[in-house]
């Protein structure tokens, strides 16, 4: 049954850098025994942010408490200078003003969807950029369908992102869209929507080239990537 | 001065601290805040190269004698801008004061600058004591860290109704140059504490100050840029950009220079080596060998010369400080300073 957390753990995601929190080395041990649940979960620094922290403990605490036969969860959040609190908050399922009582206005949700934007952002350059490669202007793109790629890794990704908030993610919809609205990008806006979706990726990847260092150097961890 | 292949460098580091980490300066009760700071400014510091590491206990406590070799004797730094942070809730003394930092460019008149500091959440109070240490210390520049811890607060914004009060008091007294530093917490905490919409705001409606965002926003970058590129007054502080990325992960560094050099170009990206952090030796060579690696995926970034390398390493600085730039490092592209060109002394 370990197997089975480790693959509920797998589809928790580091809400920054829209990755996993087993291939970022967050994980730092899982034991089941007895349909009893513990999972560590360890970050980069004892200052990363509270909120995000908190949307993956919470996230991994409902991840493996949905694999058949666990009866019992414990998600644990070592070395942070808000682990009590966290730990605490998801094992009560406080909620995230519950958890930080008189330090938060409201829950996670605002910001778990300006961050999941962001992922289809940078999601769409890692779409779009071959096909930038391969000589397709920008203008180009923007008559694009997503039915008319063919699918691959990234492709699938960006679909269920785009899923996740609510956006068009079938064959017909667009490739280039807004992400606030959801329309397609007109071809005059093309050049400059490739462009951010491109900054944020790099963002993405240099956000995720420190989190690395930051954890090998914390725990000791080798290097994966 | 830096001197490389006939050409010179004239280097201003903009983000540099003299910091006391050391337990003796933790507050008591508040020990793990304190040693959780600097243990996670020492795992930045793991992402230079090896030889320049330096163990725990003299990350948390390095001499005077450390500072200047690093720095002006062996580190090619002409100007060294102090950062003063105070992180009060957790350092007895103060993480790296006005006074202490003061104290060394006392000694040290001709090599550094020295910014203060404020905070909103100082009221009245603090609006005087800005005003003194303005005069005190020939403040041109403040550094400012929103994610500070005060009493039961964790940040602020500058877009908070009392912070208008001290830009206002910053556009009064001449200090035109505002260091911001963001960090993991704000208040509430729901919100993302590094979102930049708070400079964006300000800076609009002080546009005689200029906001360099120290860490070009990182991990923001994209809303940095996004921000940058649309107000004049908004600068990209290189901080932990060379020094956490350059040697670490070349191919990163390159693209991130690559999006600063797009969105916000090369006249206002100002080096800074975030000293004790990362030395600047290694930074300073490394950049101004630097390049893109050879590959199509660079090919339609801005490209960086010689006469931008010079800028971003020192004469961008030079210009929001008013440091005097040695003849052999100005640039031809440069405007003659104004007293210069009516032949006025100084």
């Amino acid at each position: 049954m370990t197997q089975a957390v480790l693959e509920a753990l797998a589809r928790v995601h580091d809400p920054e850098l829209h990755a996993p929190v087993t291939t970022l080395g967050f994980v730092a041990s899982c034991r089941v025994e007895e349909g009893r649940a513990e999972v560590r979960l360890r970050l980069p620094t004892y200052f990363c942010a509270p909120n995000f922290a908190f949307l993956m403990v919470a996230d991994a605490y409902e991840a493996v408490a949905a694999v058949p036969g666990v009866r019992e969860v414990r998600v644990v959040l070592e070395d942070h200078f808000a682990a009590e609190a966290i730990n605490a908050g998801v094992a009560a399922r406080a909620g995230f003003v519950d958890t930080f009582a008189g330090y938060a206005a409201d829950e996670l949700d605002q910001l778990r969807t300006d961050f999941l934007r962001k992922a289809v952002l940078a999601g769409t350059d890692l779409v779009c950029r071959p096909l930038l490669a391969a000589g397709r202007r920008p203008e180009q793109l923007v008559a694009l369908d997503l039915g008319d790629l063919p699918p691959d890794p990234e492709l699938l990704r960006l679909r269920a992102r785009r899923r996740e908030l609510g956006l068009p993610a079938d064959d017909a919809a667009p490739l280039l869209v807004d992400v606030l609205t959801g329309q397609r990008v007109e071809p005059a806006a093309a050049a400059l929507h490739l462009r951010r979706a491109r900054l944020t990726q790099v963002g993405v990847e240099a956000n995720t080239s420190m989190c690395r260092g930051m954890l090998q150097h914390r725990y000791a961890t080798k290097e994966d990537a | 001065m830096y001197q490389k292949d006939g050409e010179s460098y004239f280097v201003v580091d903009s983000h540099m601290h003299y910091w006391d980490a050391s337990p003796g300066n933790w507050v008591k009760g508040q020990e793990q805040y304190a040693k959780g700071w600097i243990e996670c400014f020492h795992a930045y510091s793991s992402l230079g190269p090896p030889e320049t590491h330096w163990p725990l206990e003299k990350f948390q406590k390095y001499t005077e004698e450390d500072l200047m070799r690093d720095l002006f004797e062996v580190g090619h730094v002409d100007k060294a801008i102090f950062q003063s942070t105070y992180l009060n809730d957790w350092y007895t003394e103060g993480f790296n004061t006005l006074e202490r930092n003061g104290a060394l460019a006392e000694k040290h008149p001709d090599r550094f600058i020295v910014n203060g500091r404020w905070d909103p959440r100082d009221g009245e109070a603090g609006l005087e004591q800005l005003a003194a240490d303005a005069e005190r210390w020939k403040l041109k520049g403040v550094k400012l860290y929103t994610a500070e811890w005060k009493g039961d607060s964790r940040g602020w914004k500058l877009t908070d109704p009392g912070a208008y009060r001290y830009l206002e008091k910053c556009q009064e007294l001449g200090i035109r140059n505002l260091h911001l530093h963001k960090g993991p917490t704000i208040w509430p905490l729901d919100k993302d504490g590094f979102d930049v919409t708070d400079v964006d705001h300000a800076a609009t409606d002080f546009p005689e100050l200029n906001f360099i965002v120290e860490h070009v926003g990182l991990p923001r970058i994209e809303d940095f840029c996004f921000m940058a590129t649309q107000e004049p007054n908004v600068y990209a502080g290189l901080s932990v950009v060379i020094g956490g990325l350059m040697h670490a992960r070349p191919r990163f560094f390159a693209k991130v220079m690559g999006e600063l050099l797009f969105w916000v170009g090369e006249d206002k990206m100002t080096f800074g080596s975030d000293y004790g952090i990362w030395e600047p030796k290694w930074q300073i060579e490394g950049f101004v060998d630097w390049s893109y690696p050879d590959s199509d995926q660079y090919a339609d970034y801005p490209p960086l010369g010689v006469e931008g390398k010079k800028k971003i390493l020192g004469l961008n600085a030079a210009k929001l400080y008013d440091i005097e730039v040695p003849e052999q490092c100005r640039i031809a592209a440069e405007p003659a300073k104004r007293e210069s060109a009516v032949g006025v002394e100084n």
